[in-house]
């Protein structure tokens, strides 16, 4: 007799046989009736058509027939409304029932039921069961606000039950304050600003009273409340650290991890030389400790939010280092986690404890694990200085034990201490060089190579070993190819005599044959500097580098400190701000850390000075994806092995050689090492130098409004781009164009100068969207002086990708025969709208309520005199695609589309009415994307 | 919080689906099933997938992965937690948590999952409750409900619901009172190559059977309570007695509940059961291997040391192993490259001992990885800890209980690298 038997189908049709069953007359078999449908119902199957069937044994007195009627309900009155105003009557009474546990049901299923017209019954019956004397009915009635808050925010604010809801926090039940505060929480979630959970001493306590007595469920809820209040003094946070410090003894994790982020954030404001504030700490240890007994999957939550609370407070969980040693059968994504912080934990106490570890753990069977471990050995060397010894020779063991991607991985670490320790270890090159052979990977041979070029004078064979990478040049990765570069180029400026025939080989490579700007500019450069001033190109190529830091991967003080205030959460374990990524959450507040009370301390460094060099703010090395992070990793020895004092200018530096020579255009200095120095001063007075591009927002308006453009998209007028004054003569002006789905720049080439000019090549910076030339710039006959000639240049979106500031910003570089010129433009975004912008109706529905609202921006055009079809028609010449059109009161609303040649979507709802036409732009996904539309979008539409 | 609940089973089939909010197509878990591709053993599927819209946390018992989808930002550890909750209550309710159980008792399942959340919040978890709810299926309940026609669901309010005991009902009456304690002590361990002990720790928890009538107060005191300082317990445990005179006082849930856990750090120094002398080697060229290992007792208090299973993932280069135990049996897997030798109890006077060769592939070079050797073990009547119980009293209640104490320790992770 088990349920499995609902499953069986009968030859008649299951649907037909149910449905007699339903209305039979016996009780007992219209309930196996019903169970039956609820067992189709979990497989998936669709029962949707017994529906009046189903909600005519609503009426029973048999509470579980009662009960699986509702489950039924709730399933399907979404695809059946009008049927499910029949169980309203019954639902209404049920509510007045007797029995506290039918009232709860009655208002709880009601509440999952999405239906308007059943919503708009709920508001009474819920009123009642708000203030309903039993507290079971109570707190189910506080749970289902928010279900109707979910279903119709307005409807819960007009009938007041947010204040009711407000009311229960001070309820005297636990289990309803609990809820209440649950319930709250969830709707504040949609109102960031709504202030809805208004927390003062006097709510604080009546929560802590609840704290105790609640269910473990109800605790979380109270304590992830209690971490948004900000106490008013330390005695304030002190009283309600200790009547929190009981919940860290809890069975459950969750609990336990909430109270450690109401500790974490309100110790913020303790004195440090509080005794208290040392036993708090002593406090939170063992039960960090204990949630990495449980099992793998609460582990792993747990190890990520223990990565930031050792970043934050290493003295924490110091002692203790063995928790993390890895188990040979934790899964592999605890492994990985507990190696991480096993890093972080690493000291001069403990270092020989780790790295025997590690060195085991390199001989383990999983690959990604091996690679991570060996790295990590790399780590502890840079990172405590009295073991970097032993680190080495560790890593050398493990190099002799000749697993390919151990050797691999091993290479790169040493790359890095070599780095961290100029001059210390270069007795093991000979081991290095004597798996050149092996390595395959691009990070290793970029490493080798570097490592190689670094201390050519010390190896006999240098060149030799160069040139045997050279051969497969073309063949090797970017990353490859500039390091092979820059190393050959140290090669030649340390032993000149011997390699110059090397250098001047792979100068060639780079700059004749190879399609890639990067190396084409590096090469260039190394061959200007060899060529013009040896003694600076030594200064500049063989420069001492900076130390890199003892930290890596350290996640960034501001977001760490955000990120302690969300312990506990998918944020913290995806360690990004939570505004950041759960699309449900519109407008996240961000949270910051309080300051401490009552010493000189400022917010930022709330450690600093206190205990020692431990605590002093490390130096951040962004994780990947950062701007920065990425260039340090496409290059790997990035603009130490070319500029001198990288430090300061890092940024601009970094951003590419390119950026570095538009600053000449300004500080008239021809040295360029000089100009690469001073870049990031100079660079942003370039780019307001150039003659204002794509201009404001009305100047374009104005300058469009003339134009009568009934079809195609919208071209600008040329504006000048590159002063002969300060190009040597020449004289560029140019505008963007789409035409026919092809991006286009036009250029007009003029020569200012008395000379012919011949030989234009043109580059462009790495941008935001990639723009790039699809073709050489065709300048077939020489430009004689004072000639003009236009241009049409195709462009294309495959180029390398970079955010630009502003957005939309462009730097190209022009060649011809007298020099190199750099000049920056900006294009109109509408340049990036592709012709298959056109979004589905119903895609567009679902994404327009997907929308965050603050990624939403409102923009307003005046003085447009079109109405509405005209304007739809205009924006379609530039694709953006009026997808449906409503009108509400007069007003004209559009609903558009556009998308980006990167894929990004940008939806629009624009209103119209005649004489102010007011555009309301929402965008999607990127907000920095959203100014530049709105600046590109007014001249399109006149 | 939580949206919906998915099971999958073992060949990736969903096979229930429950949704406390809107539905959620079940299209959504395509994300899951890529993880779980990827993943090269079924452990390893992380335990929170992001997808566009929804993240995915995943648990793995009794080889069914449990798939909580959620919309917006829910402590993962809350959401973990329930689903545990979701295996104990089916296992409390049926016995064992499988696919064939659940399917079985479909309908009873969905009145439990009903019933444990509203709108993706916990309503009733606690098995006590529950139980007053929806009563678990029997035989003898079937059969009497078929002939009454009187059903499985609690018609009255659960009385434990909203008092400020939640975790006990009223009214409960035996004739026999009984109230049993167990002290499981779990080891991990990890030993190295030359035998001594890297890292050990002890997780201990005291799991109570207790069957009295009425509303019994119970004090539980320990000769040794300073072993006890990193605890978690039970919410019927009164902290503030705790913390000043380090005595468990406590009204007990009717029957089988967790009392506390602990934890017992590497940083005390821990006594280990068992010690392993072993001999793993491989020789350069040629295609056999040595296999030597020997078990001893250690530290145990004089207890014997039963229930002993060795297993060991040996390298991927073996193809065989011939061995001779000296007790008990022994299986190799040559598919997935695991030893396991039951060798039952350690006798002191004669140590057991696993001997022979293993032949590699031919030609293959000698492999890289040293396999790691796990160890079960059970040692009765000794907390290895060095925690013992003081004494136990009633309050509130007349009657005489029974009362009986049970110690036990167990290996839990506990690993010898070779």
């Amino acid at each position: 007799m088990t349920d499995s038997k609902y499953f069986t189908t009968t030859k008649k049709g299951e649907i037909f046989e149910l449905k007699a069953e339903l209305n039979s007359d016996k009780k007992e078999k219209k309930k196996e009736a019903v169970k039956k449908v609820i067992a189709s119902m979990t497989v998936g199957k669709d029962v949707s058509a017994l529906f009046p069937d189903v909600v005519n044994c609503m009426q029973t007195d048999n509470l579980e027939l009662k009960k699986l009627v509702y489950l039924y309900l709730m399933n399907y009155a979404k695809s059946q409304p009008d049927m499910a105003i029949m169980a309203v009557n019954t639902f209404v009474k049920d509510c007045e029932d007797l029995n506290p546990l039918i009232r709860a049901l009655a208002v709880r299923t009601m509440g999952c039921i999405r239906v308007d017209k059943i919503t708009e019954y709920l508001c009474e019956p819920l009123r009642k069961c708000l203030k309903d004397e039993d507290p079971y009915v109570r707190k189910t009635a506080a749970v289902c606000v928010a279900k109707l808050h979910d279903i119709n925010a307005q409807l819960v604010e007009d009938q007041g039950f947010l204040d009711t809801l407000k009311d229960l926090i001070s309820d005297s039940n636990p289990m309803v304050v609990a809820n209440a505060v649950a319930a709250l929480s969830e709707i504040a979630e949609s109102h960031p600003n709504s202030n809805l959970l208004d927390l003062n001493p006097q709510t604080i306590n009546k929560l802590l009273t609840a704290l105790n007595e609640c269910t473990e469920w109800g605790q979380i809820f109270i304590l992830d409340c209690l971490a948004s209040y900000l106490p008013r003094d330390d005695r304030e946070s002190q009283s309600i650290c200790e009547r929190v410090t009981p919940r860290l003894s809890h069975a459950n994790s969750a609990v336990v991890l909430s109270a450690v982020k109401v500790l974490m954030k309100f110790m913020e404001m303790l004195p440090k030389d509080l005794d208290y504030y040392g036993t708090l700490l002593k406090k939170l240890a063992p039960p960090l400790v204990t949630l990495l007994s449980a099992e793998p999957e609460l582990q792993y939550v747990a190890l990520r939010n223990i990565n930031l609370i050792v970043q934050k407070r290493p003295e924490i969980l110091k002692h203790e280092m063995k928790v993390f040693f890895v188990k040979y059968n934790d899964p592999i994504y605890v492994k990985l986690e507990k190696l991480d912080i096993m890093i972080r934990l690493a000291s001069q106490a403990n270092i020989a404890q780790v790295l025997a570890e590690l060195k085991e753990y390199a001989t383990e069977v999983d690959v990604d694990f091996v690679r991570k471990a060996v790295r990590a050995i790399g780590r502890c060397a840079i990172k405590v200085e009295q073991s970097a010894e032993r680190c080495v020779s560790t890593l050398l063991d493990l190099i002799q034990t000749k697993v390919n991607y151990v050797v691999q991985e091993a290479i790169v670490v040493i790359k890095d201490i070599f780095r961290k320790y100029p001059n210390k270890y270069e007795s093991v090159i000979a081991t290095l060089c004597e798996n050149l052979d092996s390595l395959d990977e691009p990070e290793a041979r970029a490493a080798m190579i570097w490592i190689v070029g670094e201390y050519a004078e010390r190896i006999d064979n240098a060149d030799e070993l160069l040139e045997s990478f050279l051969e497969g040049f073309h063949d090797e990765s970017t990353q490859v190819q500039l390091q092979l570069l820059t190393a050959i180029v140290k090669l030649f400026l340390k032993k000149p005599t011997e390699t110059q025939e090397l250098v001047q080989q792979v100068l060639s490579l780079a700059t004749q044959d190879s399609d890639n700007p990067d190396l084409r500019d590096r090469g260039y450069i190394y061959w200007r500097l060899l060529s013009t001033d040896p003694v600076a190109a030594k200064e500049v190529v063989l420069a001492e580098k900076p130390l890199i830091s003892e930290e890596t991967d350290l996640i960034e003080p501001t977001l760490l400190e955000e990120l302690i205030c969300h312990i506990g959460t998918l944020a913290s374990v995806y360690h990004k701000p939570p505004s950041a990524f759960v699309e449900g959450s519109r407008g996240v507040q961000h949270k910051r850390l309080p300051p401490r009370a009552g010493s000189g301390e400022s917010t930022e460094s709330p450690d600093v000075g206190q205990s020692g060099p431990s605590e002093a703010p490390p130096a951040v090395i962004p994780s990947q994806g950062d701007l920065l992070g990425d260039l340090l990793n496409l290059d790997l020895a990035p603009p130490t092995a070319t500029v001198p004092s990288v430090q300061p200018s890092m940024q601009m530096g970094a951003m590419d050689l390119l950026g570095g020579g538009l600053d000449s255009l300004v500080c008239s200095s021809p040295a360029m090492g000089a100009g690469l120095g001073a870049a990031p001063a100079a660079m942003p007075a370039s780019l307001g130098s150039a003659p204002a591009v794509g201009g404001g927002l009305g100047d374009l308006f104005d300058l469009g409004g003339g134009v009568g453009m009934p079809t195609g998209s919208y071209v600008a007028p040329k504006t000048v781009w590159l002063l002969a004054m300060k190009a040597k003569g020449l004289e560029i002006s140019g505008t963007f164009a789409r035409r026919g789905g092809i991006i286009q720049m036009d250029l007009s080439l003029t020569n200012k100068a008395m000379s012919v000019m011949t030989d234009f090549a043109i580059q462009f910076n790495r941008n935001s969207f990639g723009l790039a030339p699809a073709g050489p710039l065709q300048v077939l006959t020489p430009l004689s002086p004072n000639q003009t000639i236009d241009v049409s240049l195709p462009l294309s979106t495959s180029g390398p990708v970079m955010k630009m500031e502003p957005l939309n910003n462009l730097q190209v570089a022009v060649k011809n025969n007298i020099d190199v010129f750099y000049f920056s433009c900006q294009y109109p975004l509408s340049l990036l709208f592709v012709e298959d912008g056109k979004m589905d109706r119903q895609v567009f529905l679902a994404t327009w309520k997907d929308i965050p609202n603050d990624n939403e921006a409102q923009f307003q055009i005046k003085d447009i005199h079109l109405n509405s079809d005209v304007a739809s028609n205009k924006l379609q010449g530039s694709n953006i695609f009026t997808i449906a059109k409503r009108t509400v009161e007069g007003q004209d609303m559009l609903y558009q589309s556009v998308k980006l040649t990167n894929g990004i979507w940008v939806l629009a709802e624009m209103r119209i009415q005649t004489g102010n036409p007011n555009y309301t732009w929402m965008c999607w996904r990127r907000p920095h994307v959203r100014e530049c539309v709105s600046q590109n979008d007014s001249p399109v539409i006149s | 919080m939580i949206h919906s609940l998915f099971l999958v089973n073992a060949s990736g089939d969903i096979f229930l689906e429950k949704h406390w909010k809107s539905v959620v197509s079940r299209s959504v878990c395509d994300y899951f099933f890529e993880a779980l591709e990827r993943a090269t053993e079924p452990e390893n599927v992380p335990p929170v997938i992001p997808t566009p819209h929804h993240y995915l946390i995943n648990v793995l018992r009794h080889r069914i992965y449990f798939v909580a989808v959620i919309q917006s930002e829910v402590p993962p550890l809350f959401v973990i937690e329930f689903l545990h909750r979701v295996v104990d209550t089916f296992q409390d309710y049926f016995g064992v948590c499988t696919e064939a159980a659940i399917k079985d008792n479909v309908v009873v399942v969905y009145e439990l999952l009903e019933e444990m959340l509203d709108n993706g919040f916990p309503l009733a978890t606690e098995s006590n409750i529950l139980k007053e709810l929806i009563k678990p299926p029997t035989i003898l309940r079937t059969v009497v409900n078929t002939i009454t026609g009187s059903t499985n669901v609690g018609e009255q309010l659960p009385t434990g619901q909203l008092s400020v005991v939640p975790w006990r009902r009223t009214g409960v009456k035996y004739t026999n009172n009984e109230a049993y304690f167990d002290v499981i002590e779990e080891i991990d361990a990890i030993i190295d190559k030359s035998g001594s002990t890297i890292t050990a720790e002890i997780q201990g928890v005291i799991d109570a059977c207790v069957k009295l009538t009425g509303m019994p107060d119970l004090t539980l005191s320990f000769m040794n309570p300073r072993l006890l300082d990193d605890v978690s317990f039970h919410p019927c445990v009164r902290f503030k007695r705790w913390e000043a005179e380090r005595i468990l006082s406590f009204i007990p849930p009717d029957g089988n509940f967790r009392l506390l856990s602990y934890h017992v750090s590497s940083q005390n120094l821990v006594a280990i059961p068992v010690y392993v002398k072993h001999n793993i080697s491989f020789r350069e060229g040629s295609s056999q291997g040595r296999f030597e290992l020997t078990l001893g007792p250690k530290q145990t208090m004089g207890k014997a040391v039963e229930s002993v299973l060795v297993s060991s993932q040996l390298p991927r280069g073996v193809l065989n192993a011939n061995l001779n135990p000296s007790q008990g049996t022994y299986t190799f897997d040559p598919v997935t490259k695991l030893l396991s030798w039951d060798v039952g109890k350690i006798n002191p006077q004669k140590l057991p001992s696993l001997k022979g060769s293993m032949s590699l592939q031919a030609g293959a070079s000698k492999p890289d990885e040293n396999p790691t050797i796990n160890i079960q073990f059970k040692i009765q009547q000794l907390a290895i800890s060095g925690l013992k119980v003081n004494r136990l009293d009633m309050y509130g209640e007349k009657y005489k209980p029974f009362k009986g104490i049970k110690y036990m320790t167990k290996a839990g992770k506990f690993q010898v690298r070779t």
